[in-house]
């Protein structure tokens, strides 16, 4: 898989497979995702204990830290837009750590996956923003006191910047989860080709090995750090949606 | 790269199951998984305020019960320093009394006795005025051959007596 013919192919890992009817080993893993986190979720929490276990602690930890995010940054009208955070970023962080496995499918690193997802926080703030502030929601692209002469100008950039939103949260995700697949591939295909050679080979291959077991551990960073990513510029997004600045 | 390559239909599919498996996620835990948590999350803060708050009135139970102990504690300190001193009061009046009786006592004993060695002294003191007067009226019987008279020489006894005493 990972050589073919001594060539290095970082690219193989990426790609779609059927297992039927169209569902695909992404969604394969997305629904490992889901029945990871409902299983952590609803059994975790089965004990109810007031003094929580270990399993039931990491569903609480989980819990209280998307709900501590919304909260902080969206507010008390935050708190209908929970459960949407907490699917997003559970989905998003089990995606990202399941990727991590090996031979998994890391389904965060196909655009077309991390642009729905911005797709439906897109629309969602949207919907939300409208239903909230009505036709006052327009004013968000002409900011108030701006001279009128310059409303050519800050108007098509404010909209550019609002459509933008969509593009810079899925590119993000997409573009820091293919990097690091592709960079952990090429130096575990760098320690697989040097190797091979025997002798001088199989030293060389130290210095690429050394780096992906550091790579791995960053990979494990970005994984998180990527999924807090996303859920806080959601709930960024609501801020703004709910407040108007 | 494949995830670019648009034009391969499992993109599509794949993005369709997505929203499947997404929009289930939400709805199980909207529904299903956060509710409880939420419920478990309040009980154990109103279960730690209440156990706080239940501490807080022992505690004051407690600082209530400690005062009112040193309070009887005092007061029993007081009574008996004042049942001490009574006391101590009460023994050095009946010492003194003592003292005093004693005194008289030995006063009046004093005096008997002083009495006493008078009487005696007295007595001492007559006996030698017979024995010097009939001493010396022997002796002038013998230097003289005459009997004195006994008023005279009593008399000169006692002038003679009276001036040893006197010297």
């Amino acid at each position: 898989m990972a050589v073919e013919g001594k060539t290095i192919d970082a690219l193989s890992q990426f790609e779609l497979t059927p297992i039927v009817a169209g569902f695909t080993n992404s969604n394969l893993y997305m629904l490992i995702a889901g029945v990871a986190i409902s299983a952590l979720m609803v059994l975790g929490m089965q004990p109810r204990a007031r003094v929580p276990g270990r399993l039931q602690g990491l569903a609480e930890v989980s819990y209280q830290f998307v709900h501590g995010m919304v909260d902080e940054q969206v507010g008390h009208e935050g708190r209908k837009f929970f459960p949407f955070v907490f699917t997003l970023f559970m989905f998003v962080l089990f995606g990202n750590l399941l990727g991590m496995v090996p031979y998994s499918f890391t389904f965060t690193s196909h655009i077309a996956v991390t642009f729905t997802l911005a797709l439906v926080v897109f629309i969602l703030i949207t919907a939300v923003a409208l239903a909230i502030h009505g036709m006052k929601f327009f004013g968000y692209f002409f900011p108030e006191g701006a001279p009128i002469a310059l409303a050519p100008i800050i108007i098509p950039v404010e909209i550019i910047s609002y459509l933008s939103r969509v593009v810079s949260l899925s590119v993000r995700l997409f573009a820091n989860m293919v990097a690091g697949h592709v960079m952990l591939k090429v130096f575990a295909t760098f320690v697989v080709l040097l190797g091979s050679l025997g002798g001088i080979g199989i030293i060389g291959a130290a210095a690429p090995l050394a780096l992906n077991v550091a790579l791995v551990g960053f990979e494990f960073l970005v994984a998180f750090l990527q999924a807090y990513v996303f859920a806080i510029l959601t709930c960024i997004y609501l801020h703004d949606a709910v407040h108007l600045h | 790269m494949p995830q670019l390559d648009f034009a391969n239909p499992l993109v599509l599919t794949q993005v369709l199951w997505l929203l499947v498996i997404f929009g289930a996620l939400y709805v199980l835990l909207s529904k299903v998984a956060l509710p409880p948590i939420a419920r478990v999350l309040a009980d154990r803060e109103a279960a730690i305020t209440a156990d706080l708050e239940t501490a807080r009135a022992l505690k004051a139970d407690a600082d209530a019960a400690i005062a009112a102990q040193e309070k009887a504690g005092q007061k029993a300190r007081a009574e008996a320093q004042a049942a001490l001193r009574a006391a101590v009061d009460a023994a050095k009046a009946e010492a003194v009394k003592a003292e005093a009786d004693l005194g008289s006592r030995l006063a009046a004993d004093l005096a008997a006795a002083e009495a006493r060695i008078t009487a005696a002294k007295d007595q001492a003191l007559g006996a030698v005025r017979t024995i010097a007067a009939e001493a010396a009226a022997e002796a002038t019987a013998k230097l003289t051959g005459l009997m004195p008279d006994a008023g005279a020489v009593v008399a000169a006894v006692d002038a003679a007596l009276a001036a040893g005493q006197r010297r």
